[in-house]
């Protein structure tokens, strides 16, 4: 006994290797990796990616054992005054979850960007950058593992600014390219900034938590929850609400969601790992992670669900006016997130998590396959380019597409499993997890759940409307003519997603409840999951009846050309092109947001700083030149007048001494 | 003799000095004014010390003889540089320094 | 000590030797002229090491040097000089600095190299003064010193309008140096003596006239600092000096406003502090607001680092007179942070003004490609200036907002919560001078054919991106060496506050 809990501890200690395995990774192709070559590069990044899921598979294996976990300190941060801050790793069996979603799913986008990126860098014209890329992703794993395995708020934090970092860097890789030159760097820079928007909300919670529980360590506020909630409900529900600021920021809901359709600037591997399976959720785990802040303002829980549900629906309807195939993806993901964050407001946290493990699964391979399917396209473009000569479609559009199935059967199937478990029909990983949810909404709060009904409605819509548009009919392009299926380095990743998107449901399989019992180990669970039956049926009728439609719409008559409008544009009208452009969002911000800073700053730093306050300078220099200007009329030059002023001086100083007396 | 006609003289002299002083432009018999009023002084330092039986107006008197012939020494070197250069000592052609 | 001269007075007044050897140098010897004056500063740096070994954080006069002087009006002035918490990391970051700054000149100067060696070897040994003086009067004269190599530095080799900046600088540091010198007189004959350590255990002698002795010396420091809305000199300061001397200006005399605060403010006055430090806080936040938005419009980079120097000095100020220790030491981890973030980005931005005599940014973009070890150094250093954790802006940044958002004496989070917005805005104009630089399609012909940076460049560049990951990743080494101090002057404007309530 005594050995194995040995052993236990020593493997709980391993812990660190989860973010050194790939700062290794980092060192190792930013010193060597000129010297390596592509397959070099793209094997130290897997393998570190790779061994950090060893390490993670490990740790679950120790878990098993001891349900408890450890916390593994390395180093004190900062410790100053009252504030005593280590990096300390927290093993449990939530941050152990988010560790294997990770280094898993990273792991096989790390396999497959090798095939991507090949051709992407050769697409682009600049081969060189190949090993920033995989700098680029293995530094999003250590700084994606440094935020989930933190045991207090300041390292989250790290982790929380070092993801978004990774965004930044990776939306804005082909910084030279996007609408203009500059769309992707301004892409980046967006997201950078609607981020910090969020954090700083993080920040202001991080403030209050500290200065009102005296640490930021998480056992420790978490035990003192209970006895503030008495006391000052109104702190705990700033500090929830200001918490919610951060997590729209990181996980793109309504307000600060904006960022991330731009975000598909990115590589498409990126915009997989990053922008739908791991980063994104981060905001998610972090209200797990403080679930019971959450669950001790019941007002704060209810904003979270229904920012959560009104965000599903908003995106919803957004992707179903959209044309890009990865712009689509981006609202979908948004919607699904949107679920993930109304599970946890409903209280169902283990429902949250186990959509975020399905999410993950299905989301990336979509992405991928995506990518997939533009590489197939741009094959197509250059090939096509040859006997047409320089006609270019977008290789992004839907409506350039079109019969993809036939020159791209694997990326057809994997695609397809994807989008049935996203709309979640059984036996698919989605229909389980989202079923999970809407129950957790059914039992919780009724007008939630019809919101989030629509929401999966739309979703299945949709998703049918996407594939019926991209694999179905007649290739509406010549890139969808020639476009050729992809090397089996993209194409086995997708099958591993595909298997998982299968059997993702068996993660949490109604009745066994293997996560469920798996996270109480670490997470309060309120209300145990339960299957009922009609609202699985209900909810598997919706996503039948919204393909069903779908296919009435997009399937039995396909577009006809690249140019032929969206067969919902006329009957639905105005609100298509709402849909179509977003509902202006975009544009609102500018109008409120953007550009009036920008006046205002241009007012602060011209007439303001420019005119007011260094004029004032100036003007006072200018006073003192004037008047020096005056006086100067007295220096005449000629030396007796100066005699002279001094005679009369001393005279009237004799008369005032003399007369005094 | 009364202490007045000497102190008369002195204010006599230190009066001519001092118009010789406004009045005239040649810097040599502004000068010569200078030293007018300088002795002005010296004749009331005499007068006192003689009056009072004391030493120590007469020292004072030497002091001031001493600085001015180390002044008209400086200010005659001046003098003469200055006419090298513009070959006129008219001061009120030496107005470089006016505002 | 073993060499018989104390390591204090032997650092401060080592450059001197270095212009000693230049006086004898023939105006053609340029490159001599450079290596000595290298030489002299790495000399300086190494005593400045030895300074830190036999630092003892805990202990209030480290290595005093206690000499009489003169006296003024029965007054006894000395040369008073010590080295504790609140200073040592300013004196590591002068003498840090100082031979970086030297070797981003190696191209920029021809002309007057002697020239130029001297007044930065004088200049060295004048801001050393200003950390190190305990003596009011010493201290003053320290302070009045810098300014003249400053003045000279920016007025002969700064660019097309450097007079004007010169003058600007020089008369704006006078006016308020001017009411200090006055406080500091009423001080020495109020209490006889200027020694600060005696004025601080005697401050019950001019108690009754703190308020205005505060605000004579917060005048004088707010103006150096710059404190809005006193800051106009900063940027004209900035555009028109060269590279070398935009770095310590930025990286160190800036400090000295700050640390003027913390050593004669605070302790000299802790009602008076106690009182003010609401409205202090207030400029405060209105520099990290404005500044940022300021910094946001400009078209000029240098110009742009100019304005967030305001913004982040605003950071620093905030720290300060939250009168907290969280606060405090992160107010000057601040200082040595924004000392190395700002200094590099000067440096950089000398760089490319030296290819391209140019710092409009409409004539950039896409330099990350022309130039991709430039682009990738400047990314670190944009991205800890923007206070991205894990490099060092960040750990200076969330201490202060930490201790000002829980201060006693602004007594409310609103403080801390409005200036966290400056958090924002940094990314904001940071990202904003990155994107229209580095990223994007190369539009002009010119920046095609640019040189990425020699070794001599990356050279003068590694140790300060060496410190922006240590200052980052492990700052309690640093945080260790302040502590202490920063601890007995919480508690001496603590034991004040308590009076006042």
């Amino acid at each position: 006994m005594l050995f194995q809990e040995a052993v236990m501890n020593s493997t709980f200690s391993l812990v660190p290797l989860v973010v050194f395995l790939p700062v290794l990774g980092i060192l190792l192709n930013w010193l060597f990796g000129k010297r390596l070559g592509e397959k070099g590069i793209g094997s130290i990044a897997s393998l570190a990616a790779g061994g950090s899921f060893v390490v993670s598979v490990l740790l679950a294996l120790a878990l098993v054992q001891n349900h408890e976990g450890a916390h593994i300190p390395l180093f004190t941060w900062i410790s100053v005054g009252n504030l005593d801050l280590s990096w300390v790793f927290r093993v449990d069996t939530l941050s152990v979850t988010m560790m294997l979603v990770v280094s898993g799913v990273g792991t096989l986008i790390h396999i497959y960007s090798i095939g991507y990126m090949h051709e992407d860098v050769r697409h682009q014209g600049e081969p060189k950058r190949f090993r920033r890329f995989f700098i680029f992703l293995n530094l999003f794993i250590a700084a994606m593992m440094i935020l989930v395995s933190a045991d207090n708020f300041l390292m989250m934090f790290v982790g929380w600014e070092g993801v978004g970092l990774c965004s930044y860097l990776l939306i804005g890789f082909w910084f030279e390219k996007g609408e203009g030159g500059l769309g992707n760097a301004k892409a980046a820079k967006k997201a950078f900034i609607t981020n910090r928007i969020g954090d700083f909300g993080l920040l202001i919670a991080i403030f209050l938590i500290f200065w009102n529980f005296g640490t930021l360590n998480f056992a420790e506020v978490f035990e003192m929850v209970p006895a503030v909630a008495q006391t000052q409900p109104g702190l705990l529900m700033a500090i929830t609400l200001f918490m919610l600021l951060g997590v729209t920021g990181k996980s793109a809901q309504i307000p600060l969601y904006v960022w991330l359709p731009d975000a598909m600037a990115g590589p498409t591997p990126v915009s997989a790992l990053i922008h739908a399976a791991t980063m994104v959720t981060a905001g998610v785990y972090l209200m797990v992670r403080t679930q019971v802040m959450y669950m001790a303002v019941p007002g704060a829980q209810q904003v979270v669900a229904w920012v959560g549900a009104i965000t599903a629906l908003f995106a919803g309807l957004i992707a179903l006016g959209q044309f890009d195939i990865k712009k689509v993806l981006a609202y979908s993901t948004i919607s699904q997130l949107g679920f993930m964050v109304a599970a946890v407001g409903l209280g169902a946290e283990v429902a949250a998590i186990f959509h975020l493990a399905t999410h993950a699964f299905f989301k990336a391979l979509l992405f991928l396959s995506a990518g997939s399917v533009i590489l197939g396209m741009e094959h197509g473009l250059e090939a096509g380019s040859h006997e047409q000569g320089g006609h270019h479609d977008d290789p992004q559009d839907m409506r350039n597409m079109g019969g993809i199935r036939k020159k791209m059967p694997i990326t057809f199937v994997v695609y397809l499993i994807g989008a049935l478990a996203l709309a979640g029909i059984v036996p698919f990983a989605g229909f389980f997890s989202k079923d999970e949810i809407l129950v957790a909404a059914n039992q919780g709060n009724m007008p939630i759940f019809v919101v989030l009904v629509a929401a999966a409605f739309l979703t299945a819509f949709y998703m049918g409307r996407q594939v019926l548009m991209v694999f179905f009919g007649d290739a509406r392009s010549d890139a969808a003519k020639h476009a050729k299926e992809s090397s089996l380095l993209v194409t086995v990743p997708l099958m591993i997603l595909a298997l998982l998107s299968v059997l993702g449901g068996g993660l949490n399989f109604p009745g066994v409840h293997t996560l469920e019992h798996w996270l109480e180990h670490t997470l309060e669970i309120p209300h145990a999951a339960e299957f009922i039956l009609p609202i699985a049926l209900g909810s598997l009728a919706v996503a039948l009846v919204a393909i069903f439609l779908a296919y009435l719409v997009y399937g039995r008559k396909p577009l006809a050309n690249a140019k032929a409008a969206d067969p919902l544009a006329k009957p639905l009208g105005i609100f298509f092109r709402w849909m179509n452009q977003k509902f202006m969002v975009d544009e609102l911000y500018q109008a409120v947001v953007l550009g009036p800073y920008k006046k205002l700053a241009d007012f602060f730093a011209y007439p303001v700083d420019q005119g007011v306050i260094d004029g004032l300078v100036n003007g006072m220099g200018s006073l003192t030149v004037s008047l020096a200007g005056a006086l100067r009329k007295l220096q005449t030059g000629f030396a007796r007048t100066y005699a002279l002023s001094i005679f009369v001086g001393i005279i009237a100083i004799l008369v005032y001494l003399l007369t005094r007396i | 003799m009364p202490l007045g006609y000497f102190l008369g003289l002195s204010a006599f002299m230190f009066t001519v000095g001092v118009l010789g002083v406004i009045l005239r432009r040649n810097a040599l018999v502004i000068f010569m004014s200078l030293e007018l009023m300088f002795n002005a002084a010296n004749l009331v330092f005499v007068t006192f010390a003689s009056y009072y039986q004391i030493l120590t107006g007469q020292i004072f008197v030497f002091f001031v003889m001493a600085v001015a012939a180390a002044e008209v020494a400086v200010g005659l070197a001046l003098m003469v540089a200055i006419f090298r250069t513009k070959r006129s000592i008219d001061i009120d052609q030496m107005s470089s320094l006016k505002g | 000590m073993e060499f018989g001269i104390n390591p204090l007075v032997l650092m401060t007044f080592f450059p001197l030797v270095g212009v000693l050897v230049l006086v004898f140098l023939a105006p053609q010897q340029k490159n001599a002229m450079r290596w000595t004056a290298l030489g002299t500063s790495l000399v300086t740096f190494v005593i400045s090491l030895w300074v830190l070994f036999l630092f003892d954080p805990n202990k209030a006069d480290n290595l005093l040097v206690q000499l009489p002087w003169f006296r003024l009006a029965g007054v006894p002035i000395q040369v008073l000089m010590g080295v504790d918490g609140l200073s040592i990391l300013m004196v590591l970051l002068t003498t840090f600095l100082t031979p970086i700054a030297i070797l981003s000149t190696w191209k920029a100067v021809e002309e007057q190299v002697k020239g130029f060696m001297i007044f930065f070897l004088l200049l060295e040994v004048g801001m050393l003064g200003v950390f190190l003086a305990l003596d009011l009067v010493l201290f003053y004269i320290f302070w009045e010193f810098t300014l003249i190599p400053m003045y000279f530095l920016i007025g002969v080799w700064g660019g097309k309008n450097r007079i004007y900046a010169a003058v600007k600088f020089f008369l704006f540091t006078m006016v308020g140096s001017v009411l200090m010198l006055l406080a500091i007189l009423y001080l020495g004959l109020q209490a006889g003596t200027f020694s600060q350590p005696e004025l601080v255990a005697n401050r019950s002698l001019f108690a009754g006239a703190q308020l205005l002795l505060f605000l004579a010396f917060a005048l004088a420091f707010a103006i150096k600092v710059p404190v809005f809305p006193l800051h106009t000199w900063l940027p004209d300061a900035h555009v028109e000096a060269p590279t070398a001397g935009s770095v310590i200006l930025a990286g160190v005399l800036l400090k000295m406003g700050a640390y003027g605060f913390l050593r004669f403010n605070l302790p000299l006055f802790p009602q008076a502090s106690v009182q003010a430090a609401p409205v202090m806080a207030v400029l405060a936040i209105i520099g990290i607001l404005y500044g940022g938005a300021v910094a946001f419009a400009q078209k000029d980079i240098k110009k742009l680092v100019a304005y967030s120097s305001v913004a982040h000095l605003g950071f620093v100020m905030l720290g300060i007179f939250a009168l907290n220790p969280e606060g405090l030491s992160g107010g000057i981890l601040q200082m040595v942070n924004h000392g190395i973030s700002t200094g590099a980005l000067f440096l950089l931005v000398g760089m490319i003004y030296e290819r391209r005599h140019t710092r409009e940014m409409s004539e950039y973009g896409g330099l990350w490609k022309a130039m991709p070890i430039f682009g990738g150094i400047s990314l670190v250093v944009v991205l800890s200036s923007v206070g991205l954790p894990g490099l060092n802006g960040f750990v200076g940044e969330f201490t202060i907002l930490l201790g000002a958002f829980g201060s006693k004496v602004f007594g409310s989070p609103w403080f801390a919560g409005i200036a966290t917005l400056g958090v924002i805005l940094a990314a904001a104009y940071l990202l904003k001078m990155f994107e229209k630089t580095f990223l994007g399609p190369i539009t002009k012909e010119e920046n095609k054919s640019l040189k990425d940076l020699n070794l001599r460049e990356i050279i003068t560049m590694v140790p300060l991106l060496a410190l922006i990951f240590w200052l980052g990743i492990y700052p309690q080494p640093f945080f260790n060496l302040i502590n202490p101090a920063v601890e007995k002057l919480v508690q001496l404007v603590q034991s004040a506050a308590l009076v006042l309530h």
